[in-house]
């Protein structure tokens, strides 16, 4: 068997993973379909009626539509606001992911190669990092910057990187010890071949397992910043910042503003971390556990 | 152990300044604060006068130097909004962030380590499992989205609890306290499970990882042959070695508990430092930012150093010098 069947074997063999992975392709589907699903489109301002406005969930609106979530102050369709946030919120979590993915392992594969100053240097910029949580980094960070796309994902990507500059480096400082390498440096490979073509893709089981869970921790913390007023601008909604809006209606009971954009959330954080769970379990050296 | 700890000290003080360095820079390198403190209507004079007033036409170096000579003296510049002492501003708000954080990691430890215990010792029992679904749920659940869950369920549709404030404070100390108060102590009740809730669940994983590791060890089966009771093995043979990774993370989690304070104190309007950094960044009010993250920079440092020497104190196998 093939590396690759025998690892979708041991996945598979959890039946827990598979739903969560079920939930994560339905999540990702809808995220990317959001514009052809919606039953309204949430920011075409004609489109919406004050009449309607918060609804509760399944009620008609004067048009005649069923709302199934509900709507919000503006009388947009809830449902359709929340495809277009989750939308936003995966894009904005796989968009800063990919970033901090090819910039951590870069230089933290180049770290553990060349060592010296370039890795006392690089761990150092990391330690200090990670001891501080990723929040108020970010905070910080979005405070210097302003608001935007642009800016969380910028935000995202400064403080997601170390996490990858460290895992990579601990990788490669193992792999870079076997032979295949003496190998590569005995055919006088430059060192970009042997640390993009040789080191990485040996290092590649920890990132994977590693990027999964961040893009789950990358859509939480937009989703906070959001919801302070801080992330995402209020013409590019994602989920934190429809949860934030329906907290001004939560306390006279319009629960459903802000308990569906959660609940999406949710499953979304809820169907990466499932996988990430036994795709660490599988891709461990020791073996699958339990 | 006496040069480990200068060692570290000298480490500590070296971060402070580097953070200080990065946090002036960036907070005062962008954006012009003289924008939002006068008077649209003002004219170029007046601007320019303002301007000179708060210092902002100094060089950046020029106003690095200047702000750490008054650091030095505690004194971290005036807010721009409310002009008064920034710090004063942080430290007024202190004793609400650090009660808040103190009530959630005592939750998060003290019902943390026995649910773990419970789950370690019976994995595959109906509660166990429970547990554990509990505490991954805990862990992907947003903590801001919980916050606006309880006040739901608590505020708005049993009307427990209510949603906002501290409630009336006793002094302690001549410290401003809410758990004196039975009103205030209704106040803490939210905010506490919404700050509790991570940790919570990330105790709850230690303490049952450790407690499936300690119960495979060998002094578990001497303890056992010994012919000691259960209670005893778990309570003091287990329980002992559990404790040491869960003490530490818990102590490194208290800085990270500050943190995330923003957000449940944005949500409980809870009157803490995090409300009030959040409404500064709104105004661009830098010297209250500066002034926040050098006090949480400055805690952050003192606890990763306690937690440091408490570590190598506790377990003689870290101790440094042994190995490096």
């Amino acid at each position: 068997m093939t590396p690759a069947r025998r690892i979708a074997a041991e996945f598979a063999a959890s039946r827990i993973a598979l739903a969560g992975l079920a939930l994560l392709a339905l999540v990702l589907l809808a995220a990317l379909f959001a514009p052809w699903i919606s039953p309204q489109n949430p920011y075409d301002l004609a489109r919406l009626d004050l009449l309607d406005s918060r609804l509760p969930p399944g009620a008609r609106s004067a048009a005649g539509a069923i709302h199934w979530l509900g709507t919000d102050d503006q009388g947009r369709d809830m449902l359709s606001a929340i495809l277009y946030g989750l939308r936003t919120s995966v894009a904005v979590g796989l968009t800063s992911t990919t970033l901090a993915l090819a910039i951590g392992v870069s230089l933290g594969l180049a770290a553990a190669w060349f060592g010296g100053w370039l890795d006392a240097l690089l761990m150092r910029i990391a330690d200090l990092q990670l001891s501080f949580p990723s929040i108020l980094i970010a905070l910080v960070l979005l405070a210097v910057l302003g608001q935007g796309l642009d800016k969380i994902v910028i935000a995202l990507v400064a403080v997601q990187w170390a996490y990858y500059a460290r895992t990579a480096r601990a990788a490669a400082l193992v792999e870079r010890r076997k032979e295949y390498v003496d190998a590569a440096v005995a055919l006088a490979f430059s060192n970009a071949r042997i640390i993009f073509r040789h080191l990485f893709p040996n290092c590649l089981p920890p990132l994977l397992v590693l990027a999964t869970v961040q893009i789950a921790a990358a859509i939480t913390l937009e989703a906070t910043l959001s919801f302070l007023g801080l992330g995402l601008p209020i013409t590019q909604p994602s989920l934190g910042l429809l949860i934030s809006n329906g907290f001004n209606y939560l306390l006279s009971g319009h629960y459903w503003i802000s308990a569906f954009p959660g609940i999406a959330l949710l499953l979304a954080v809820v169907s990466i971390n499932l996988v990430a769970d036994r795709l660490g379990e599988v891709l461990d050296p020791h073996g699958p556990q339990r | 152990m006496l040069a480990y700890v200068f060692r570290r000290l000298a480490q500590s003080v070296a971060v402070l300044f580097v953070m200080s360095l990065l946090v002036f820079a960036g907070v005062y390198a962008v954006g012009n604060p003289i924008d939002i403190l006068v008077n649209p209507q003002s004219d170029q004079n007046e601007i320019a006068r303002a301007t000179a007033a708060l210092g902002l036409d100094r060089p950046l170096f020029e106003q690095y130097f200047v702000f750490i000579g008054h650091a030095a003296t505690g004194d971290l510049g005036r807010s721009f909004a409310f002009n008064v002492p920034a710090i004063g501003l942080i430290l007024e708000r202190m004793p609400a962030t650090l009660e808040l954080a103190t009530a959630a990691m005592l939750i998060a430890v003290l019902l943390g380590i026995p649910l773990g215990l419970w789950a370690g010792l019976k994995p595959r029992s109906a509660a166990g499992r429970t547990i554990m679904a509990g505490s991954i749920l805990g862990f992907s659940l947003p903590t801001f989205w919980v916050g606006l869950m309880l006040i739901l369920v608590f505020s708005v549709w049993l009307g427990w609890l209510p949603t906002s404030g501290r409630g009336p404070t006793a002094n302690l100390l001549g410290i401003p306290v809410s758990f004196l108060t039975a009103e205030g102590l209704r106040h803490l009740v939210l905010p506490t499970a919404n700050l509790a809730l991570f940790n919570l669940s990330l105790v709850i994983r230690l303490t049952r990882s450790g407690t499936r590791e300690a119960m495979r060890q060998d002094y578990v089966r001497f303890a056992r042959a010994k012919g000691l009771t259960e209670t005893r093995v778990v309570g003091v043979h287990v329980l002992r070695n559990v404790l040491v990774p869960v003490v530490t993370v818990a102590g490194v989690e208290f800085g990270s508990v500050i943190a995330f304070a923003v957000v449940t104190e944005s949500i409980f309007a809870w009157p803490g430092m995090g409300k009030l950094l959040i409404d500064s960044i709104n105004v661009l009010d830098r010297p209250v930012i500066v002034a926040y993250l050098c006090i949480v920079v400055a805690l952050f440092v003192a606890i990763n150093l306690a937690v440091d020497l408490a570590y190598s104190w506790l377990d003689p196998r870290v101790r440094p010098g042994e190995a490096r």
